[in-house]
């Protein structure tokens, strides 16, 4: 088999925040009703995660489970599990009408660490990332600078960015920018 | 700026995170139907000054499509709702009413 590499090789950034590229991640689509039983069920049994609320991320075992919209969700795990995690969903879901794709190596993903973390992000993406207006498990897909992308916080306080792949180095670049020493705003 | 909640996700959502998508409400005319049916169903648009139906995608989002009722002279937001469907919900209509007493647009009153 082909050697698997991220997009940035997990380059990474020091500023008042530090910006890394995670390296493999792998993530699945699943598109289908959120609410039917065939499908939550099989999303427990493939990732150990309920399906999370409107804009939430739940977590499992094996994956975690972020709210895309009304009839997405995105499947978070382990590279080289993402094969496995579709094959015990599709048996799970057993012909109900939905759809499940491996689509880890379509992306990138960048993890933001450090007091700043959420100026970093709040200076390139139109959210409301104030303590009360983001907590930690909430997932939020919205655009970085020009690009679409999707960003959710881990407890312990950090974000974690997914786009294209195509796009990585721009969004790399972008929060390279905005994590500058220097550019601190102070507000958040 | 213009900000809309996007009702499928809830998001209360600027300018930038959406995309303009034309008049809403449009009622379509395929095969079969006269020509002056399609060129109007291309072409003809409402152009008020005040009261006006438009749809819209969170495009930078969830990427669906929903309904915006807002007033194009003074940018006030009557409200959003969902695209599967022929008509305003009565509770924007009323919103409307209590604003702009009359007030019509296409069918709608």
């Amino acid at each position: 088999m082909s050697n698997a590499v991220s997009a940035l090789e997990k380059t990474s950034f020091e500023g008042f925040a530090k910006v890394s590229e995670t390296g493999l991640r792998g993530m699945i689509t699943l598109r289908g009703d959120l609410s039917s039983k065939p499908v939550k069920d099989a999303v427990i049994a493939s990732t150990g995660a309920e399906v999370p609320d409107v804009r939430r991320m739940s977590r499992g075992s094996i994956g975690d489970v972020a709210w895309m919209s009304p009839d997405e969700l995105l499947i978070v795990c382990d590279y080289r599990a993402a094969n496995e995690v579709v094959t015990t969903l599709l048996a799970a879901l057993d012909g109900a009408h939905a759809l499940a794709v491996n689509v880890s190596d379509a992306r990138a993903v960048f993890r933001i660490e450090g007091d700043g973390a959420r100026e970093v992000l709040a200076k390139v993406a139109p959210v409301d990332l104030s303590t009360e207006g983001f907590q930690p498990d909430d997932f939020r897909r919205t655009r970085i600078a020009q690009v679409a992308a999707a960003f959710w916080m881990n407890s312990d306080d950090s974000f974690e960015v997914v786009c294209f792949r195509s796009v990585a180095q721009y969004v790399f670049d972008v929060l390279k920018v905005s994590a500058q020493e220097g550019g601190e705003v102070g507000f958040l | 700026m213009l900000t809309l909640q996007c009702p499928y996700c809830g998001v209360d959502a600027e300018e930038t995170e959406l995309h303009a998508e034309g008049e809403a409400h449009l009622k379509r005319f395929g095969p079969g139907s006269s020509d002056d049916e399609f060129e109007t169903y291309l072409f003809m648009r409402e152009n008020p000054k005040g009261v006006h139906f438009e749809r819209w995608r969170h495009s930078n989002g969830c990427g669906k499509f929903f309904h915006a009722a807002r007033s194009t002279t003074t940018l006030e937001v009557f409200g959003t709702y969902s695209a599967q469907t022929y008509e305003p919900p009565q509770d924007i209509k009323d919103k409307i009413s209590a604003k702009y007493p009359g007030w019509s647009w296409r069918d709608f009153s």
